[in-house]
């Protein structure tokens, strides 16, 4: 048996200052690590959660977003009556011809501008996304100026609560309803009638096509059929696929800032857990010439100051997740530079985060613990005793 | 092992010096002696005079630069650094001059410390510490801490500690060094005890000529040289 983990308990109980200051530095550290996995994991989320498997993005071949996207009406046309889209009501193809504008509105509360996604649906727009629901109000009337918000849109943009009105395209535009996305990037959107819009930004193109297939496996054939139509150029993503690729980009710049901050802030904290623990070593010298007496090996020696570092490493992991987890209540809202629009997003943690992060913690714990805890080991017993 | 042919603490040619520097500084030469298990023997000498080194190489805690050295039968000169240590934990049983328990252990515990690096259940060790406490006159200081004890009590739990794995020798550097006349007496009492009652071996290094005479007898120790007289 070991040196008994009471003994390396009380010991940082004792020396409380310390181990809370020790402890409260890498909890720090570990707060920035997990807000940023949080941070691309709600981002993750927003965005892999707007597209669902069963329907498909068709979007021109390279546009990458539906925002440089351009579908003529005749492409659009061949897509819209491929054998695999699922029929709706009145034997009509589900699908959904929309166009897709950026317009600049001012934020609540100052007058700074940003860009918002006005997107332009089709009768299946609403259809084809069953984690739209409306929250308050009713939805547009098809031929009608009028629009819905998203939720997110309507907490952050002056003149977009119900009744009110927007102006753009040359045209007064009424608020009639507010919609919940479910915190999917629909709810950083404003949503209209698709042919309305086109005419009031005289348009004569869509930006893209989406459908929903009869069956999420018969995307293959669907894709191989519409690729090699000589008529067509375009790229057709399954509509989970398309918006997780629009986050990659935000996602890993985030992902690489944090990792950067991390670790630099990291090796600080390492540092501290270094000296904290060089400290403990040398004021316990006779204690540990003790122990060696009494017959405690120099592995039992070393394992206890490792295990007394990993316990200080423990402490700030579990500190730093608590206090990350809090980040839960925060949403915040970006440009995302592939559709150059604002996009809505909330810190999301979940069991990996909360393993990694805590991983992370141990690691520095051991990190800025080896090294004492191998001088702890190789004491002279009789010049550790001769210490007191 | 009770014949007196088969001392228990055997040394022979004994040396051991130190690195000053550049120089090496011999603290021990060529020191042979016996002791007879049993014993109870006071080392003396002036500072610098090697008994604290002898003792801790008796202990197993240093290493002799040359003779031998054989400890219940066990040539401790030539066992590993590992070997050494669980030698030491079945074998000897330290006593310092400043106690060395653990501050944040209880009374109990710090006696339970050397049980640990044994084989013996919860239960057992509970009640074999229990025992060694109230031998010392300890058994309602059980879950005070060392802090809470005054320095005659915690030599006491100390030398609890030391004979709680029932070890062959007890070694005792100035053990009542840093106490009172009345305490210090209480400790040379129970180490009396100890000897006369469980038979135990004791070497005490000691600057005191009053602690010196609770042993059978005193060897005397002056520049690395054991006296000619018993």
């Amino acid at each position: 048996m070991s040196v008994p983990l009471s003994y390396i308990w009380r010991n940082l109980a004792a020396r409380r200052l310390t181990t809370l200051l020790t402890a409260g530095g890498m909890a720090l550290v570990v707060f920035v690590f997990a807000t940023v996995l949080m941070l691309e994991e709600g981002l993750r989320v927003t965005l892999v959660e707007t597209g669902s498997p069963g329907n498909v993005v068709v979007t021109r071949r390279s546009a990458g977003t539906e925002v440089q996207s351009i579908i003529d009406r005749e492409q659009a046309a061949i897509v819209e009556s491929q054998p695999e889209i699922a029929l709706g009501e009145h034997g009509l193809q589900l699908a959904s011809k929309e166009t897709v504008v950026l317009i600049s509105l001012a934020k609540r509360g100052s007058d700074k501008a940003s860009n918002v996604l006005i997107r332009g649906v089709g009768s299946h727009g609403l259809e084809l996304r069953p984690q739209v629901s409306l929250l308050s109000g009713r939805m547009f009337r098809p031929g009608s100026t009028e629009i819905i918000a998203g939720k997110s849109v309507a907490e952050r943009y002056q003149g977009t609560g119900v009744g009110e009105t927007l102006r753009f395209g040359q045209r007064e535009w009424t608020v009639v309803g507010i919609m919940d996305a479910g915190r999917t990037g629909f709810d950083s959107e404003i949503w209209g009638d698709a042919d309305q819009l086109m005419q009031a930004f005289r348009r004569s193109v869509y930006s893209s096509v989406i459908v929903k297939l009869v069956d999420p496996d018969r995307f293959p054939e669907f894709r191989a059929r519409l690729e090699a139509d000589p008529r067509l150029t375009l790229d057709i993503k399954q509509e989970s696929v398309f918006y997780a690729e629009q986050s990659q980009l935000l996602a890993n710049f985030i992902s690489y800032l944090g990792m950067i901050l991390s670790i630099i802030f990291s090796i600080g904290a390492i540092i501290g857990a270094m000296i904290t623990m060089y400290a403990s070593v040398a004021n316990r010298a006779t204690e540990i010439g003790t122990l060696r007496a009494l017959g405690f090996r120099r592995a039992n020696i070393l394992a206890a100051f490792l295990v007394e570092a990993l316990m200080l490493g423990a402490a700030g992991g579990v500190a730093g997740l608590a206090l990350a987890s809090f980040m839960q209540f925060f949403t915040i809202s970006t440009m995302n530079w592939q559709s150059f629009s604002e996009l809505a997003f909330s810190f999301t943690l979940n069991g990996e985060i909360a393993a990694k992060s805590l991983a992370f913690a141990l690691v520095m714990g051991v990190a800025g613990g080896f090294l004492p805890a191998a001088r702890a080991a190789r004491l002279d017993i009789v010049d550790s005793l001769r210490a007191a | 092992m009770e014949s007196p042919a088969e001392p228990i603490v055997r040394i022979r040619n004994l040396t051991k010096s130190y690195r000053r520097g550049e120089q090496r500084v011999p603290v021990l030469t060529n020191i042979s002696f016996d002791i007879a298990a049993g014993e109870f023997i006071a080392l003396m000498g002036p500072s610098g005079s090697g008994k604290s080194t002898l003792l801790n190489l008796i202990a197993g805690i240093d290493k002799p630069d040359g003779g031998s050295l054989t400890v219940n039968g066990t040539d401790i000169a030539t066992l590993s650094e590992a070997e050494l240590a669980d030698w030491r934990a079945a074998n000897v049983g330290f006593i310092f001059q400043f106690y060395n328990l653990m501050p944040v252990l209880t009374a109990f515990e710090n006696v339970e410390l050397p049980l640990l690096l044994t084989s013996l259940a919860r239960g057992e060790r509970q009640a074999r510490v229990d025992l060694a406490l109230s031998m010392v006159g300890l058994a309602d200081r059980t879950t005070h801490y060392p802090s809470e004890l005054s320095g005659g009590q915690q030599q006491r739990v100390a030398i609890a500690r030391a004979f709680i794995t029932d070890p062959v020798i007890l070694v005792a550097d100035e053990p009542t060094g840093d106490l009172d006349r009345a305490s210090a007496n209480d400790i040379l009492a129970l180490l009396e005890r100890l000897n006369a009652e469980l038979g135990k071996t004791i070497i005490m290094v000691t600057h005191d000529p009053h602690a010196a005479r609770s042993a059978h007898a005193i060897r005397h120790l002056e520049k690395g040289e054991l006296d000619v007289a018993p």
